[in-house]
């Protein structure tokens, strides 16, 4: 797993590419958390080179966005496609975090 | 003729992308199409971290993936056994996946992408192991 980070005006774009899997998703949270601490409340996550997640990638997305939330930020998703659609969708992950199939229609509704 | 692949881990969560690249390798070998291999990767990874968290609390353990990827049968079968205590990881219930973000409770989620992500899953006890049978049916 890689992430890059990339601040816009409106949000913060966290690029992860790669897997979020039970090996990973810590790193992905930890790094979160640390742009958390340095004052950022407002994500769009691009899943455009995610390759894989499974419960515990869902598990890290959930505990951070449960921050996220607590700081009156936003974090919203973009590019879920393929076999991580279908775990979002058959989590009902789907459901309860925006998703946009830009990074730009994210970065319109983050403002 | 049949072809069967097996391996052994450590029951450490590192091993996962040792564990994934050998169970791609059977995939292929059967020819088991894109969506489904993905489904089996999160089935897999699901039962070895259960595995990993709660078969062997004081002490290591091992892990065995045996499976049967003939390439002219019907179905995928992945067979992964551990010797921790009994534990019937197919008894956990399946999560309220219609809660709201901030009530839900994550636990659970593993063993109905298991479920899901499989056409049939068992479990059963042989040779005092635990032993968890996944069963992919072929598509096309």
């Amino acid at each position: 797993m890689t992430i890059e980070i990339k601040k816009e005006s409106a949000a913060l774009v966290v690029k992860v590419a790669g897997r979020l899997d039970a090996v990973t998703a810590p790193e992905y949270e930890k790094k979160v958390n640390e742009l958390i601490a340095d004052g950022e409340i407002n994500f769009v996550v691009d899943f455009e080179q995610l390759e894989y997640i499974s419960s515990a990638g869902l598990r890290a997305l959930l505990a951070t966005a449960k921050r996220i939330k607590g700081k009156s930020g936003k974090i919203l998703l973009a590019n879920i496609k393929g076999g991580v659609k279908e775990v979002f969708d058959i989590s009902g992950f789907g459901t309860i975090f925006p998703m946009h199939d830009s990074v730009a229609s994210a970065l319109s509704a983050s403002v | 003729m049949a072809h069967k692949f097996e391996k052994i881990f450590a029951a450490n969560i590192d091993k996962l992308a040792e564990i994934t690249e050998f169970v791609e390798e059977c995939a292929d070998h059967f020819g088991l199409e894109a969506k489904q291999k993905f489904g089996l990767l999160v089935a897999l990874e699901e039962a070895f971290v259960n595995i990993c968290s709660y078969a062997y609390p004081n002490h290591d353990g091992m892990v065995e993936f045996a499976c049967d990827a003939d390439a002219d049968a019907d179905s995928f079968v992945m067979e992964i056994s551990d010797s921790g205590s009994p534990f019937n990881v197919l008894s956990l219930p399946d999560p309220d996946i219609s809660m709201d973000i901030e009530d839900r409770d994550i636990g659970g989620l593993g063993v109905y992408f298991i479920r899901r992500m499989t056409d049939k899953v068992s479990y059963r006890r042989k040779n005092d192991q635990n032993v968890l049978k996944l069963v992919l049916n072929r598509t096309s």
